[in-house]
């Protein structure tokens, strides 16, 4: 390996918490990509992570996607987040069918008291493009979404978070008898997040 | 392949003492959500909690009195319940994204962006400020005999007489007094105007008066079967909630009085409250049930079907409150069988949390400018208590009373509380802090986020 230049491996509170919620940002587009949630025409390359990622043009999911990263990373500042849910549900009956789940743990040394930790970022790089090759792939074992599905996004924080107003109580939706996958997870030495995606079984499993 | 197996012991405990909190929404799901394998269901389990009961939780038993701060035994309570998402808050962003086929344009909420206030913590003064005589009050919990309207005048019935009190000089005046076969009166409640109030009475009737002309204008008959103990206005509409379970919207203006009729109660109606946005109609009933009545479901002949059923709590439900700062966020409170207080998202219907007051709880108030509630309860204290939310710390305990505290009211400026209790007092309390200048929301953003878009 090339030798390391220090300051580039140095990440800060602020940084981690950038690297994680544009993390999600991207993860939520693949996974809207990949699922069909939105028709492909609406979608456009970019290069990111090393990859071709595609990124929705549909300007009302573009909002709220960024407002919710930037929600997501104030909360990550804080350390208040616990984990992140994106759900995928039925339009008509608003069942749940998959539950995209990203946990964070948060190092609290470095909330409480503003150190800051070292790991290369193409480290990092590496292991958000293990994750998101994994969405990608995840395809070829999720079962089939045959009906039209709107998207969800739930968060996990502390009790004594203060919500802004356009946050709104919600409850878990959780998946009765789901199956699950527990993919790659990365790790900026600040924050620690697991992928793990439940899906309602499909009934030729049984 | 059989897909079900084995719970692991410490995720099935989870997922039972789940069940209080779950109810609701796993109705709708046709199995109980189950375990699998040799991975239990992480996307329900809480391992930072399930780590601190296996680890910390025998230290924090051997060491009660150890650095021990109300805050702090809050929490190690709720652990203890050993419910489980109970120190997680689950948030869903309001603004949904749009559905795929349509283009839909989300307007969003022009957001008050509140940035978390660090303020100190105010001096709550445990006493009351002020105590009046309340003689001949009638201590049934079921009935509504306190009101404090917009024109800062506050109306109590006592027996079969209504008293008006302004705040602003203390004076005190006799609006009217019912005759012996009609009373005793039964509620009182202020039009948001402040100068008409409506009075209910144990014979079915419920009286419209003018304050200021100290004028009859109008008696409601026909409607009820018995006595009137709940009242609410929304607008031109009097809402009136009866021993007969029966609500009757009223459109005061018109002669025909009678615009809809809600069944749902079998029992005695004694909380009634409508949103602050006029959308939602809460009630509670002696039957244990909340529900939660919407507009929109309106129709004109036949009686219009709840939007909600709640039976979560175990006795009569009379404590209702809206929050102010949260749409659709509803808090109840449940008599001497159930003692919880409870949250509610009348949209979805979803249970957001219960908290065991131990005590009967008779009434709920939300702070207009903090995230506080105030609850007044009855045996054994009969003390108001001041909860921070959503940690549900108590942040005061404000006694007083000799007898349970059945009616409490808010001053239209939102600092002062009135209370009264069948010990025929009627308390001041300065819980809601000194009046200073209303925080006004920033809503100088166009988008809520704007400003947060940091490049790393």
């Amino acid at each position: 390996m090339a030798s390391r230049t220090a300051t580039k491996d140095i990440i800060t509170l602020r940084g981690s918490a950038a690297i994680v919620s544009e993390f999600f940002g991207y993860a939520a587009n693949s996974i809207l990509y990949n699922r069909g949630i939105y028709p492909e025409e609406s979608f456009a390359k970019v290069k990111k992570y090393g990859l071709p990622m595609l990124l929705t043009q549909d300007e009302g999911v573009k909002s709220f996607i960024s407002k919710l990263t930037a929600q997501l990373s104030e909360w990550l500042e804080t350390g208040k987040l616990q984990r992140v849910v994106l759900v995928i549900m039925s339009k008509a009956t608003g069942e749940v069918f998959e539950r995209w789940n990203f946990s964070i743990e948060t190092d609290s040394e470095v909330v409480d008291k503003g150190v800051s930790r070292e790991k290369s970022d193409k480290e990092i790089m590496r292991e958000i493009q293990a994750i998101m090759r994994q969405i990608a792939s995840s395809i070829t074992y999720l079962p089939c979404l045959d009906e039209p599905c709107v998207f969800d996004v739930l968060a996990y924080t502390d009790k004594d978070v203060a919500a802004p107003f356009t946050w709104i109580e919600s409850d878990p939706k959780l998946i009765s008898n789901p199956q699950m996958v527990k993919l790659h997870s990365f790790d900026t030495k600040i924050h620690k997040v697991d992928t793990l995606v439940s899906y309602k079984n499909d009934e030729w499993d049984e | 392949m059989e897909t079900g197996s084995v719970n692991s012991s410490a995720s099935s405990n989870k997922t039972r003492s789940q069940s209080p909190l779950q109810e609701q929404l796993l109705q709708r799901r046709s199995s109980r959500e189950n375990l699998d394998r040799f991975i239990p269901n992480r996307s329900a389990m809480d391992f930072d909690y399930a780590r601190y009961m296996l680890t910390e939780a025998r230290k924090g038993k051997e060491n009660p009195a150890a650095n021990s701060s109300p805050s702090r035994d809050a929490y190690r309570k709720q652990l203890a319940e050993a419910l489980n998402m109970n120190r997680t808050r689950i948030l869903a962003f309001k603004n949904k994204p749009p559905t795929p086929t349509e283009s839909i344009l989300n307007e969003f909420a022009s957001a008050a962006n509140q940035a978390k206030p660090s303020k100190p913590r105010r001096h709550i003064p445990q006493t009351s400020e002020r105590t009046l005589d309340a003689p001949d009050i009638v201590d049934d919990y079921y009935l509504n005999l306190l009101d404090w309207g917009s024109s800062n005048v506050l109306s109590i019935a006592l027996g079969n007489t209504v008293y008006m009190w302004d705040a602003s000089n203390g004076a005190t005046s006799e609006l009217v007094t019912i005759d012996e076969e009609n009373g005793p009166v039964t509620s009182v409640k202020w039009a948001p105007d402040g100068r008409h109030i409506a009075v209910g009475l144990n014979n079915s009737e419920v009286q419209l008066w003018d304050s200021t002309a100290n004028k009859l204008l109008r008696t409601l008959k026909g409607g009820h079967g018995s006595r009137v103990g709940a009242l609410d206005w929304n607008n031109h509409i009097l809402t009136t909630g009866g021993m007969d379970g029966q609500i009757i919207n009223n459109d005061v203006r018109v002669r025909a009085h009678i615009v809809e009729t809600y069944r749902g109660h079998h029992q005695e109606v004694c909380g009634l409250k409508w949103s602050a946005s006029g959308q939602q109609l809460a009630s509670g009933g002696n039957d244990n049930l909340l529900h939660i009545w919407d507009r929109s479901i309106a129709s004109s002949n036949s009686p219009t079907q709840w939007l909600h059923r709640l039976e979560e709590h175990t006795a009569a439900v009379k404590a209702l409150a809206w929050c102010p700062f949260q749409g659709n966020l509803l808090a109840s409170g449940g008599g001497g069988g159930d003692r919880c207080i409870k949250f509610w998202n009348t949209h979805t219907g979803a249970c957001l949390n219960s908290v065991d007051t131990g005590s009967q709880v008779c009434a709920l108030l939300w702070n207009k400018n903090e995230r506080e509630l105030l609850s007044s309860h009855g045996f054994t204290q009969n003390q108001l208590t001041l909860w921070k939310y959503p940690s549900m710390v108590k942040m005061a305990e404000l006694t007083g009373h000799t007898s349970r505290v059945l009616f409490m009211v808010q001053s239209p400026d939102g600092c002062t509380v009135a209370s009264a209790a069948g010990d025929e007092t009627l308390r001041f309390w300065n819980v809601f802090g000194t009046p200073e200048v209303a925080k006004p929301a920033p809503k100088t953003n166009s988008e809520p986020f704007a400003h947060l878009n940091r490049i790393r």
